[in-house]
């Protein structure tokens, strides 16, 4: 196995800076579209209810299944992973988020109305720095839960550490097995007690 | 290419209705198998947690760490030690499981009030007594809420058990994959994802009729 790695380092590197820039890419979009819902939805809370809702329902179909969907509109790739993989976030990252949020102390936010703060300057002020812990969570089940998935999205050519699995199993190649699923555990595994040494600190 | 596709899927199921009924219950069968073997593991482990403190930490996290690991990984990685086929899939499906059974079993029993426990020692209840007729019915609610979250889990990842030859739905996506087939990738995604919305709705109403204490207005 060590001589494996020796040989052909650039073969386990690669696809572990793919997995990584296809974690880092679905992170950002996701932050992204779920800061955007989770504004829209403090407005109204049918909406927020709904929306949690269908990512929930959006949520318990597999992820093979929803590549599988994708495939004939947006094709084989990378750009089909990283939607699924966004999508699959906001369901971890809205519930977080909305969560966290509601469970401010309703007199906190009282007094901040009545200090006269508008609903930006509350939620952007009051509400997003008391409850960052609930929301690094909702981060942190998201990044764990995308590199996961990310392994499975080689079967639609989006490469990552999941082409060394593919690779190995394809040839009956034991050393490229046991590297890939080290990396992919030892990855997961990583970021995972990272995240929660930072969430501890916050 | 609507109509074309349409008309490949009729195609598919006049032809192979046998064997697409066989993947169906070829994954009901590997997902209940591995259901049933982390509920038996499992909430005896809950048990466990509760009972001897020191010993919570250290199972909680043991199963949280196996947890973090990619399923494919687990599943791969099973190949060398058990061989292809349905018991690496179930394994690992266990693996997965396990967490929100566990979990849930330890938080439903930590939160039955101690006053309803010492009562129930009050009025002459032996230990076994206690755990059978107080403890788990109060813990019955959160406990069944992690078997529910453990059995959408299980049916969602169950597809990729195809991949190792365990059969199920998964068969017929990967065979998609392979052949470029539309209607193949469509049969398969589709019946998986209303599978698992359909057992969501099934188990809601179990739990409905189990507890419907609860529900009284």
């Amino acid at each position: 196995m060590i001589e494996y790695a020796m040989n052909y380092p650039d073969k386990l590197i690669d696809p572990l800076l793919e997995h990584i820039q296809m974690l880092v890419i679905t992170l950002i979009l996701s932050l992204i579209l779920a800061s955007a819902l989770t504004i829209i939805s403090t407005y109204s809370s049918v909406f927020s209810k709904t929306l949690v809702y269908i990512f929930s329902v959006v949520y318990s179909i597999p992820s093979l299944a929803l590549f599988a969907l994708l495939i004939p509109i947006t094709g084989l790739g990378q750009t089909t992973a990283i939607i699924v993989l966004v999508v699959y976030n906001q369901y971890l990252l809205l519930r977080n988020f909305i969560e966290g949020l509601n469970e401010v102390d309703s007199s906190i936010v009282e007094a901040a109305t009545g200090m006269g703060m508008n609903k930006m300057q509350l939620l952007l002020k009051i509400k997003v720095p008391l409850s960052r812990k609930a929301i690094f969570t909702g981060v942190r089940l998201s990044v764990v839960s995308t590199i996961g998935i990310a392994t499975i999205a080689a079967f639609i050519n989006a490469g990552g550490l999941g082409s060394i699995l593919n690779d190995g199993l394809r040839t009956v190649n034991t050393v490229k097995i046991l590297w890939g699923s080290f990396l992919a555990a030892g990855l997961a595994i990583f970021t995972n007690g990272l995240l929660s040494k930072v969430e501890e600190k916050l | 290419m609507e109509n074309n596709i349409w008309l490949q899927m009729k195609d598919y199921f006049n032809n192979n209705m046998d064997s697409f009924l066989i993947a169906i219950k070829e994954h009901l069968e590997i997902s209940l198998i591995a259901l049933m073997i982390a509920i038996i593991i499992g909430i005896p482990c809950g048990y466990v947690c509760v009972k001897f403190k020191r010993l919570e930490k250290q199972i909680v996290s043991l199963f949280q760490v196996l947890r973090v690991i990619p399923s494919l990984a687990v599943l791969l990685l099973l190949i060398p030690v058990m061989g292809t086929g349905v018991k690496s899939a179930i394994i690992a499906l266990v693996l997965l499981a396990m967490p929100p059974v566990l979990m849930n079993t330890v938080v439903g029993l930590k939160e039955v009030p101690d006053f309803m426990v010492e009562s129930a020692y009050g009025i002459g209840m032996t230990e076994k007594q206690v755990l059978w007729k107080v403890q788990f019915p109060l813990a019955m609610p959160l406990i069944f809420t992690g078997i529910k979250t453990a059995m959408i889990e299980i049916i969602a990842s169950a597809t990729l058990a195809a991949k190792i030859g365990a059969g199920g739905l998964g068969g017929i996506i990967f065979t998609g994959l392979g052949l470029n087939r539309t209607d193949l990738l469509l049969i398969g995604g589709i019946t998986v994802g209303l599978l698992t919305i359909a057992t969501s709705l099934l188990l809601e109403l179990i739990n409905r009729t189990m507890m419907k204490y609860k529900y009284v207005r």
